[in-house]
């Protein structure tokens, strides 16, 4: 799909500093592993990782640039129902120990 | 067009039936009839031998006493029951069989996006398939079809391993299955083959790909996870270990609650077209029939955790659970107010299809409404584990997504095979399998919300209980009779049934403007839409003009 | 190449040996591979989306267990083999670039230089796994973890079981990551024997593309195993 947009402009430049970002991201959680952010620690973490495999899906896997929503879409559904299985279990798993 | 097809001669016309012979043309095809027709010969075969399990069931409760066969015995035969008839029938019933052979030709496609991934899920189901048999043959499982851990992980000695993996395995082709379906309901629309054109068959197979696709990796994981503790001794199901048995049951239960309604959102996508076609009439309310598909197939992921009301998870979860459960309930309705709709002031036909859409629809209201009562978490407390939730799912899955499945099954069989049943014999069989059922499964309300637990197999410590267990068993009797009358008329008209022709009911839908069996390639000239879905109006005035399709 | 280029591009279209009887037209191929393979990724995350369930689930009630636990995995190798993931995922993306421009030696490259790197992570996965097993670290029976202390509690000693369910979790989503980081590379190293025969052109490198994708996706699942599993409360 993006063969005919690469022809006018080459999209290396872009690759090459989203492969830094991410060896970046990679060092960065490394080291805020190490400090004590009391209970922040994990937020971090996942944070981290979270812009990491955005970065990944945005510009590796071409959604950025995707022709159509149907991509997008295809990657919110699935984020959606990830989040109701980890989100309503843990409703299950949160509240137990009330009352 | 060329001139040569302008010569009607319908007994001789190539079709997917008759273009090549031998067994390697059909285990080797591709073409998405040829394939449904191998899924419907195999989960046939699945059918009944789930079908003779349920008989041995129903005869040993025919008596208190458990003097057929042994308590080992009957857990297995209850466990193998369930599993043959879920994961090997109903959820490739109507997908596999009727949606495979009818969602290109509804679209107006040549084939599914992926027909050698097509033909690779059946491999897969055969393989899955062939697994389980192999399973029940060298000793079968008995922890019912639930897995439950820590009891299928740490203390049953049957083949839960060999029994997961066949159905890791047949997941995967119901997985693929959805893929397939998602991706040609998306990109092979043919040309004014719009969303809101689409027959409500294809919004409902679209919503259960959904479910396929989003819920079937959870259990397959699931089912990792139990093989894995089993030969590894992990324990991450092992509260012995510091596992949790409950989250097995929230794993679980988030693919099988919404795999409910991969049995029945195809049902009710047939019975849509058939009320339709029966009352000569546009579906009443067309968006909200297509977008309750949708809404079931996501409501039908919140609500998993109303099987798990009295297995110790939270109090506050289970209202939050119970609540949603109830919203579940609105698409369904909004359906079945859609349909009643649809049949006012219709010129309504008795044909065999209809009377297997109207038994559909008492039936799944049955089920439906009985659901509502398992919703809520009083009542559910009260009768968890009883006969009442045994009769409950039975209503939805035999009574709505079996008789939608035999109502497709007639209405499409003259396009299938190029030959007409006979109509007679096929009303007849809807009649019994409509009184068989209700015979078989309404006793099991009444006995459930008196007190009989299911799984029993030994019931002499509450005779009284008898006379309405000899009722459910005469009524199996006659529902496996009603059963196999449609499957030996149908083999019948494959010789001797009259030939039918492209379109035998009048219907609207882009399948009933090929051939009866069509091409190959389905259609012989790529077909342009440029009509609403069921314009029955139109088929139906004095001076319709042909169908708009230049053939 | 082969003796494609002399061919016309408007006849190259219609005589496409690629292009399967039931589509149309290319670009309806190509849009369907691709959605397939997205929606395949879809079910993955559910898939892996139950282990990070039951993982979210007894890392709250187990959490300093989980802690000494994973302070036992060797940081060094999962960051490297972080970095080596990302650096596959760069030659990926080159690959995908260099089969749309028909580039076909930086193609051959990119697609070998990606099987080395993945190569190197299971490499470097099974390095770790022997340490796991010399420590007796691999759930089972001779499994032992006594006298840890848990990371900010001096005096106190994990639960070995509940540090035994940390090592499932560790073994069973790295497991099942590097089964799909197997896949993968059988993936690619058919994409490199295609690109050897010099198959794909700028008309038709669909299976590049969603290859590259599956690939994609297994670094990402990389991406958040990496913190989860080897990161639990490092700090001093």
């Amino acid at each position: 799909m993006s063969a005919h947009s690469s022809a006018t402009s080459s999209p290396l430049k872009g690759y090459f500093a989203v492969w830094i970002a991410l060896l970046a991201g990679t060092g960065l959680t490394v080291y805020a592993a190490t400090l004590d952010l009391a209970p922040y620690n994990a937020a971090v973490a996942l944070g981290i990782a979270t812009i990491k495999a955005t970065l990944v899906a945005l510009f590796f896997m071409h959604v950025w640039h995707a022709s159509e929503k149907l991509t997008k879409l295809v990657v919110i559904a699935a984020l959606f129902f990830l989040l109701l299985l980890l989100g309503l279990t843990m409703s299950d798993y949160a509240t137990r120990l009330w009352s | 067009m060329s001139m040569a097809t302008a010569i009607p001669q319908p007994a001789e016309r190539e079709n997917y039936l008759n273009k090549e012979y031998g067994v390697w043309s059909w285990l080797l095809t591709t073409d998405h009839k040829r394939i449904a027709l191998l899924y419907l010969i195999s989960i046939t075969f699945f059918f009944f031998i789930g079908g003779f399990f349920a008989l041995l069931i129903r005869l040993e409760l025919l008596t208190p006493a458990g003097d057929l066969v042994q308590a080992d015995t009957y857990n297995k035969l209850f466990t193998m029951h369930g599993m043959v008839m879920i994961f090997f029938f109903l959820i490739p019933s109507i997908p596999a069989v009727l949606g495979n052979f009818l969602v290109p030709l509804m679209i107006g496609a040549k084939d599914l996006a992926f027909p050698r991934i097509n033909l690779l899920s059946w491999y897969l189901y055969i393989i899955g398939g062939v697994m389980m048999l192999h399973c029940m043959l060298t000793g079968g499982v008995d922890t019912g079809w639930t897995f439950y851990a820590p009891f299928s992980t740490s203390f049953t000695n049957t083949k839960i391993v060999e029994a997961g993996l066949a159905i890791f395995v047949a997941g995967f082709s119901s997985i693929l299955t959805g893929l397939n379906f998602v991706v040609t309901i998306h990109r092979m629309r043919a040309p004014g083959m719009t969303w809101s054109r689409l027959p409500l068959f294809i919004w409902a197979h679209y919503a259960t790909s959904i479910i396929q696709l989003l819920g079937t990796p959870v259990v397959a994981v699931t089912i990792v996870l139990v093989a894995a503790e089993r030969a590894l001794h992990l324990g991450i199901f092992d509260p012995k270990l510091g596992g949790d048995p409950l989250l097995f049951q929230h794993l679980f239960w988030f693919y099988s609650h919404p795999a409910v309604y991969i049995m029945i959102l195809p049902s009710m996508g047939v019975v849509t077209e058939i009320i339709a076609c029966f009352s000569r009439k546009r579906i009443f309310g067309y968006h909200f029939v297509a977008f309750s598909s949708i809404a079931i197939a996501v409501f039908g992921f919140l609500v998993w955790a109303h099987h798990m009301f009295v297995a110790g998870i939270s109090v506050y979860s289970a209202l939050v659970f119970s609540f949603l459960s109830y919203a579940v309930a609105l698409p369904s309705a909004i359906k079945v107010f859609n349909w009643t709709a649809t049949l006012y002031k219709g010129s309504i036909h008795y044909d065999a299809p209809m009377l297997y859409a109207f038994g559909f629809l008492g039936l799944f209201t049955i089920g439906g409404l009985t659901g509502l009562f398992l919703s809520a978490l009083g009542i559910n407390v009260h009768v968890t584990d009883t006969y009442f939730v045994v009769a409950h799912f039975h209503y939805i899955m035999v009574g709505g997504a079996v008789m939608g499945y035999l109502g497709g099954m007639h209405f499409w069989w003259p396009k299938i095979s190029g030959r007409l049943y006979p109509e007679g014999w096929a009303r007849l069989a809807a009649l019994i399998v409509f009184i068989g059922f209700n015979l078989t499964f309404f006793p099991q309300f009444v006995l459930g919300y008196m007190g009989m637990p299911r799984r029993y197999y030994d019931y002499s410590h509450m005779p009284e209980f008898q006379v309405l267990n000899v009722l459910s068993t005469a009524g199996a009797t006659v529902l496996g009779v009603g059963y196999l009358l449609p499957m030996v008329y149908f083999l019948w008209s494959m010789r001797y049934g009259k030939p039918a022709s492209d379109n035998p009911w009048n219907a609207a839908g882009l399948e009933w403007k090929t051939a009866s069996p069509p091409p190959t390639f389905n259609f012989d000239e790529e077909p342009v839409v440029t009509w609403e879905a069921y314009n029955y109006e139109e088929l139906d005035a004095p001076h319709s003009e042909e169908v708009p399709v230049a053939r | 190449m082969p003796d494609s280029t002399v061919i016309g591009l408007h006849h190259e279209e219609e005589h496409r040996p690629e292009l399967l009887h039931h589509f149309a037209e290319p670009q309806q191929q190509r849009d369907a591979a691709s959605l397939g393979m997205w929606v395949f990724l879809g079910t993955e995350v559910m898939f892996f989306g139950g282990l990070f369930c039951a993982y979210l689930v007894y890392r709250r009630w187990y959490f300093g267990d989980f802690a000494a636990a994973s302070k036992s995995i060797n940081m060094g190798l999962g960051a490297t083999n972080t970095a080596v993931l990302i650096c596959s995922s760069l030659t990926v993306v080159l690959a995908v670039w260099a089969a749309q421009t028909a580039r076909r030696t930086l193609l051959i490259g990119s697609l070998a230089l990606t099987m080395l790197l993945g190569l190197a992570f299971l490499g470097i996965k099974a390095v770790e796994y022997k340490d796991k097993f010399e420590e007796h670290h691999v759930p089972g029976a001779s499994f032992s973890f006594d006298h840890v202390e848990i990371p900010g509690h001096p005096g106190e000693y994990a639960n070995p079981r509940h540090a035994q369910m940390f090592f499932s979790l560790y073994f069973v989503m790295t497991g099942l990551h590097a089964l799909h980081m197997i896949v993968g590379l059988g993936i690619f190293l058919w994409l490199f024997i295609m690109a050897w025969k010099g198959r794909f052109t700028p008309e038709w490198n669909t299976p590049v593309e969603i290859g590259g994708l599956y690939w994609h996706f297994v670094d990402i699942v990389w991406i958040y195993l990496f913190p989860l599993l080897y990161l639990i409360d490092r700090h001093p």
